[in-house]
């Protein structure tokens, strides 16, 4: 092993390098090539009528007066496309007992959620398609909307679909060890319901799709602002019974995805079955409006959470009750099981408690889809654990830092299995709490917010721990039977002059996916960052692979690129041995050069690239040069790689309004082998920020008739730059021996970790007033409420 | 929506002359009769700050505003302001810093800190954060964002 790990563990290497991402500067320069900035010939645009209630079918619709109104192309109905597609069904095999109702394009009858399409106007332009959506004539008659999750659940409570039987889609209980007894032999018992509020993901850009249709080649291509292109192309050319060579999936940029763009949307099937109609290009991009009743929300969750601990602080169980709302459907094909299959799942895992107990139920109802979002379920499962973590150090009058300290899973004991059956292959958890305490100054802070506490100022300092799952492997959801892949594939080719070309199964949406790819294949071939050109997001052009999510770009692409890179390196030396009539075994590559052990320059790649390319006369007999190789890699000892770390909030609170000001936030993550740390920590930092959103400012309202309150970007609260705090992250490497490369994922570490963070910071700060706040987001009038001045 | 109205304005240093709707909007106006797509639409509401442009040399929302207002005024995008270098070193301190992710805020971004640095060359930490405030990023939690501009904001002084 030691002999290939050269370039990865080398001094001067990229790996481990920060390096600015080269494809960012168009970006800078407004050069960025986003689906609505495509100019195709014969384009024609797409509008919804969507569903104004949450429950109603339609008594008769017309759209004669759409149909004739000026620049409208065609108006279509779901009558329009009945043969023309098969409906999809969001349930995997593995998932037992689940069940979801099969979803179509268009509302034939029935909708079930405001804002569910219902028409679609082809025309000329946007504004003309939405004048003639003013020219339907649609009676509806609203149905009872089914809003609440215990409502959905209720004996009695009609199904949403009458097929189903009832309202419940998955269920799951978790018992291990023995709770009752130690719930029964306990010391300390502390117990609270929590609740998460619907959030969603507020893409900068849009959903955006641009399919066109060429019926004399009989080809479809959808330029698609999406994290998985590969995955899409299986799922168009299945439903609409096409080829599967016949579909091509380009993602150029994305515009902020975060397991939003991700899923399928049936305005997105629409805008497809219309191009096939048609025989043209046609976009749909979502409006602002159209985004927040159309995107997939996430989290909305209820949890009753209970942990019973001896004497000396020990975590003796654990027991929690999530119910979880998902909308009218489970979305395919990731299902909307996930999410809350991960929280119980995750709950409790990174501490050596052994007795468990969790309950999961996931309900129907109707507002729009839930399904994974960025960390799914993890900010859930990491906000009750900690939470509860923190009450318990507060009734045994213990330092929550030391209760965690005691009751972390210790780093000398790997491999490990939690009572929920994940597996861990080595984790760094009691370093990563002692590493934050330290870069924070837990201690010195402790005593500021003791004297400040004094004169009446009244900060709060939250700890969380967490863990967080990276690099899925086919358990996740190939097992399921969705088409999804957990490998990927990176082809890597010398060009005649010495540079060389990469093309990548996974995606790019501004992670800097193609940097480091960029960089593992640089390093591995001994090559300058710019002679490396990266291709990604073109189901024609890069090796199948499952795209950018769950943490995946590194731990699984990196991988990829490295052994596609160091077989390419391998055909390099083999064809340079042959011209120089040396032994492979005795050449390197470095700096462009093939060269010898001594480091002597023996003959440039350019050089080699043009013998191969254009001079093959020259070559020894019976040599072929391959200067192209292709690797894949998929994870199969763990079925994820998980990683982990440790965040801290400090904010002030002013009891009298309310409001929060976060004053710094630290992270320490481990995601093993750290290929660019300036990527790494961005990542984790826009993550941090992303949680903080859902712990503080995003929800989407709705009234008990199931309508949307707060539908723009001046009701629904995101997390902008003035409230936001200075961020610390420091890194801990611990990579996973089951890749070359040992990288696991990043992405999402930040998202997991920071709710509890913050949520446990406002209640260290509530402390002297004796109350808590159990509900995200932690609005202000939340906390006014739990200070009893609301 | 028949009637139109006939428009003489400078965008980015060149003289445009369009008839349009009335109704036609300033981001529509730029991405669809001049195909400056580096603005972009995103909140439609002037919340978020991603259709940034200036216009006589004041940062403007540019879905907030009809094409038709235009008439007259100079109008300036990411597009000509990448053009002439007056971003360059904003652009520089970004991207050396990863201040940009999907990449789909940063025209408005730098727009809005270009503005800032014109009028306060050396804004704090804080002062940067109050006046990205109406910019959206989901990105990268602004973090790097301030360290840009504060980096860029250096170099403007030492250069003066």
């Amino acid at each position: 092993m030691t002999a290939p790990l050269s370039s990865v563990d080398r001094p001067a290497s990229y790996i481990g390098k920060s390096v600015p991402r080269p494809n960012a500067r168009r970006l800078l320069a407004g050069r960025g090539q986003y689906v609505d900035d495509l100019r195709l010939p014969r384009l024609v645009h797409v509008a919804f009528l969507r569903s104004p209630h949450a429950h109603a079918r339609f008594r008769s619709l017309d759209v004669a007066a759409a149909s004739r109104a000026p620049g409208v192309v065609r108006v279509v109905t779901a009558k329009d496309l009945v043969g023309r597609y098969t409906p999809w069904v969001g349930t995997l095999t593995h998932f037992k007992g689940m069940k979801s109702a099969p979803q179509h394009p268009l509302v034939a009858e029935r909708a079930t959620w405001q804002g569910e399409p219902v028409v679609a106007v082809v025309a000329e332009s946007r504004a003309l398609a939405e004048d003639a959506l003013a020219l339907i004539d649609v009676v509806w008659e609203e149905l009872p909307p089914l809003t609440d999750m215990d409502v959905a659940l209720a004996p009695g409570t009609a199904a949403l679909h009458a097929e189903l039987g009832d309202n419940l889609c998955f269920s799951r209980t978790i018992d291990a060890g023995a709770v009752d007894d130690a719930f029964a032999a306990a010391d300390c018992i502390v117990e609270e319901s929590y609740s998460f509020a619907r959030h969603t993901g507020v893409c900068p850009e849009p959903r955006s799709i641009l399919a066109d249709f060429d019926p004399a080649e009989g080809t479809l291509t959808v330029h698609y602002s999406s994290q998985a292109p590969h995955m899409m192309k299986e799922i168009f050319a299945r439903h609409f019974s096409l080829p599967e060579s016949a579909v091509r999936v380009i993602c150029t940029d994305v515009g902020g995805s975060y397991g939003i763009k991700i899923h399928v949307y049936p305005d997105d099937m629409t805008t497809v079955a219309i191009a096939l109609l048609l025989g043209r290009p046609v976009k749909f991009i979502a409006d602002r409006l159209e985004s927040f009743v159309s995107d997939i929300h996430a989290r909305e969750h209820r949890i009753k959470a209970r942990m019973a601990l001896a004497k000396d602080g020990t975590i003796a169980a654990l027991t929690i009750d999530d119910i979880t709302g998902i909308g009218p459907y489970s979305t395919y094909p990731r299902t909307s099981a996930v999410e809350g299959n991960q929280v119980v799942g995750l709950t409790g895992a990174w501490y050596r408690c052994r007795n468990y107990r969790a309950r999961l139920r996931v309900a129907f109802q109707t507002k729009p889809p839930t399904t994974q979002y960025r960390a799914v379920g993890h900010p859930i499962a990491t906000a009750v654990t900690e939470a509860l973590v923190d009450r318990a150090a507060a009734a045994l009058d213990l330092d929550p830092a030391e209760l965690r300290r005691r009751n972390l899973i210790p780093d000398d004991v790997y491999p490990w299995t939690t009572a929920s059956g994940l597996k861990f292959e080595k984790l760094s958890q009691q370093a990563a709490l002692a590493k934050l305490l330290a870069l924070m100054d837990y201690d010195g802070l402790r005593r500021e917010q003791a004297a400040l506490r004094a004169r009446g100022i009244h900060r709060g300092i939250g700890l969380a721990c967490f863990i967080e799952l990276t690099n899925p492997g086919p358990a996740f959801y190939g097992v399921g039977g969705a088409p999804i892949s957990a490998q990927d594939g990176c082809t890597v080719r010398l060009d005649p002059g010495g540079s060389v070309t990469c093309a990548t199964g996974v995606t790019e949406q501004g992670q800097g996916t193609e940097t480091m790819v960029a960089q593992i294949v640089a390093a591995t071939l001994g090559l300058t960052l710019d002679k490396i050109r990266v291709v990604t997001g073109d189901t024609e052009r890069t090796p199948y692979g499952g795209g950018t999510w769950a943490s995946r770009g590194c731990g699984i692409g990196g991988e990829a690129a490295l052994q596609g890179a160091l077989a390419l390196k391998a055909n390099i030396l083999a064809l340079a041995g042959a011209m120089l009539q040396a032994e492979p075994a005795a050449l390197d590559l470095a700096d462009g050069w093939v060269v010898d052990r001594a480091g002597n320059r023996r003959i440039g790649l350019d050089e080699v690239g043009r013998a191969a390319y254009f001079r093959g006369d020259t070559l020894p007999p019976g040599v072929q040069p391959e200067l192209v190789a292709t690797r894949h890699y998929v994870p199969r000892i763990y079925p994820f790689a998980f990683t982990n770390g440790a965040q801290a909030s400090y904010l002030e609170l002013d009891v009298e309004t309310g409001f929060v000001k976060l004053l710094k936030h630290w992270v320490v993550e481990d995601c093993g082998r750290v290929v660019n740390p300036l990527l790494v920590e961005e990542q984790i930092r826009g993550g941090v920020v992303q949680g903080i959103g859902g712990a503080l400012f995003e929800e989407c309202l709705y009234d008990d008739r199931g309508q949307l309150l707060n539908g723009t970007l001046a009701d629904y609260l995101v997390p902008m730059a003035g409230e936001m705090p200075n961020i610390v992250v420091e890194h801990i490497e611990t990579p996973t021996a089951e890749s070359l490369l040992g990288a696991k994922g990043a992405g999402e570490a930040g998202t997991g970790g920071a709710p509890a963070a913050v949520m446990n910071a406002v209640n260290d700060a509530l402390t002297p007033f004796n109350v808590r706040v159990t509900s995200q987001p932690i609005s202000p009038r939340r906390i006014l409420a739990a200070l009893g001045k609301a | 929506m028949s009637e139109t109205v006939t428009i003489r304005l400078t965008v980015n240093d060149a003289p445009v002359e369009r008839t349009i709707a009335p109704r036609l909007n300033l981001v529509d106006f730029l991405r669809d009769e001049l195909g400056l797509t580096g603005t972009h639409w995103s909140c439609e509401h002037g919340a978020c700050g991603a259709c940034t442009v200036r216009v006589d040399g004041e940062i403007v929302r540019g879905c907030l505003i009809f094409a038709v207002q235009l008439d007259g005024a100079n109008v300036e995008t990411i597009e000509g302001m990448s053009e002439s270098g007056a971003l360059a070193d904003l652009q520089a301190a970004f991207h050396a810093r990863n201040a940009v992710q999907c990449g789909f805020c940063s025209a408005g971004m730098l727009l809005t800190a270009d503005a800032l640095l014109r009028r306060n060359p050396a804004p704090s930490r804080d002062e940067i954060r109050a006046a990205l405030s109406g910019n959206y990023c989901r990105c990268t939690g602004y973090h790097a964002i301030v360290d840009a501009v504060a980096e860029a904001a250096q170099r403007r002084a030492q250069r003066r």
